[in-house]
């Protein structure tokens, strides 16, 4: 999986959050942006481009993108 | 066996509006906007402090009849959909059929569903006219969720609108009812619940327990439509000998949020121009979205037409059937 790709497509689900502010190692619950309908976002995001789906405890469990994508990794 | 038929729809919205810069007024740190903008709401509608689901289904059927030109007198059942009920008991449905006027030779009930709740409605309906059981059904959505709603939930508040509708099933009509696939999952049970208040669980008696109130898991219900809804299609369109969706001239999805909406829609392979939408300005209302859908279009059925209903929600519970057009 491409790390890069997937932080592109996880930032433009923000909309006030510069794309530059994010990393693999971006804490992304943390972000001011972040709220529950952005969850949703990256959720339907992950199953249009990954076809795997993330549950809302994935999520809360993951503290960076990377945890993030490792979770799509175990999944696919 | 008689063919079912839906004879009549109409819908009744409360008077008072809930607009989104309400809403920004009193939730100012939040961004009541933009997440409106996503999920495609604008106006909600609010049933009055003293408007209950027995005012709303009563007002919808009076709509309904002088609309239509239809006499209380013609209808044999009433079966009402509703969770949010006047009382424990008793029937809704039957304080429905005496304040209308209804004869007391009609049956009446009410059925515990939400999003899925009226296709379920045009199953049960469907089956009483193919059984010889009731020929002038009166089906009846009707849900007071701002009731269930507590007034710190901005989110399930910028969601839910309330809202009544009423529809006859009959033996002739404007659209032939199909087959059904329906399906229910309990284990999501936890998912989308007014826990307490019934038998299980009082109300507290604080009156500040949040599980008083309406609990929704956005991304436990999502993700259960994720995993429901295409297969739900699928099956649909094949009970229905339809080969594809493309085989579909409209389909109407319960309106749960555009943004829910359009990613099944887009997994699904639906094209926009096809797929019915109606929630700017009513928000989810529930089990009332799939016919105030069908009525906003009603002029654009040609004869021939056929369009594909799917429900799902709160349960969890899914249904699906097909309609096609006199």
């Amino acid at each position: 999986m491409n790390q890069e790709e997937f932080i592109e497509l996880f930032a433009e689900q923000f909309d006030e959050t510069e794309i530059d502010e994010f990393s693999i190692d971006t804490a992304f619950r943390e972000l001011e942006e972040w709220d529950s309908m952005v969850a949703l976002m990256v959720i339907a995001m992950i199953d249009e481009e990954y076809n795997v789906k993330v549950s809302g405890d994935d999520i809360r469990n993951s503290t960076t993108i990377a945890d993030l994508i490792a979770v799509v990794e175990s999944k696919k | 066996m008689s063919k079912a038929y839906i004879k009549a729809i109409s819908y009744y919205l409360p008077e008072r509006v809930l607009s989104n810069e309400e809403l920004v007024e009193q939730f100012p740190e939040w961004t009541v906007e933009k997440v409106a903008k996503k999920i495609g709401i604008a106006n909600r509608h609010v049933a009055g402090k003293d408007e209950f689901t027995s005012d709303m289904a009563v007002k919808v059927s009076e709509k309904l009849f002088e609309e239509y030109s239809i006499l209380p007198q013609e209808i044999d059942f009433v079966i009402l959909c509703t969770q949010s009920p006047d009382y424990f008991l008793p029937t809704t449905a039957c304080m429905v059929q005496d304040r209308l006027g209804i004869p007391t030779t009609a049956g009446a009930l009410d059925f515990n569903q939400g999003c899925s709740g009226y296709v379920y409605g045009l199953a049960m309906a469907k089956g009483f006219i193919s059984a010889g059981i009731a020929k002038n059904i009166l089906l009846i959505t009707s849900e007071v969720y701002s009731k269930h709603l507590h007034s710190t939930d901005k989110g399930n508040r910028t969601i839910f609108g309330d809202a009544a509708s009423a529809s006859i099933v009959s033996t002739d009509g404007f659209a032939a009812i199909g087959n059904f696939e329906l399906g229910s999952d309990g284990s999501g049970f936890e998912n989308l619940i007014v826990k307490n208040g019934a038998m299980k669980t009082p109300k507290s008696t604080s009156g500040d327990d949040m599980d008083d109130y309406l609990f929704m898991n956005g991304s436990g219900v999502f993700n259960f439509t994720i995993d429901a809804v295409p297969p739900l299609v699928e099956s649909t369109l094949s009970k229905n000998e339809l080969a594809s969706v493309d085989d579909i001239d409209w389909v109407v999805f319960h309106q749960a949020n555009s943004f829910m909406l359009n990613h099944l829609r887009k997994k699904i392979g639906i094209d926009q121009e096809r797929f019915l939408m109606h929630m700017e300005n009513c928000g989810n209302t529930v089990s009332s979205t799939i016919p105030i859908v069908l009525k906003e279009h009603i002029d654009s059925f040609k004869s021939g037409d056929k369009s594909l209903l799917a429900g799902f929600g709160v349960g969890y519970s899914w249904g699906g059937t097909v309609l096609t057009f006199k």
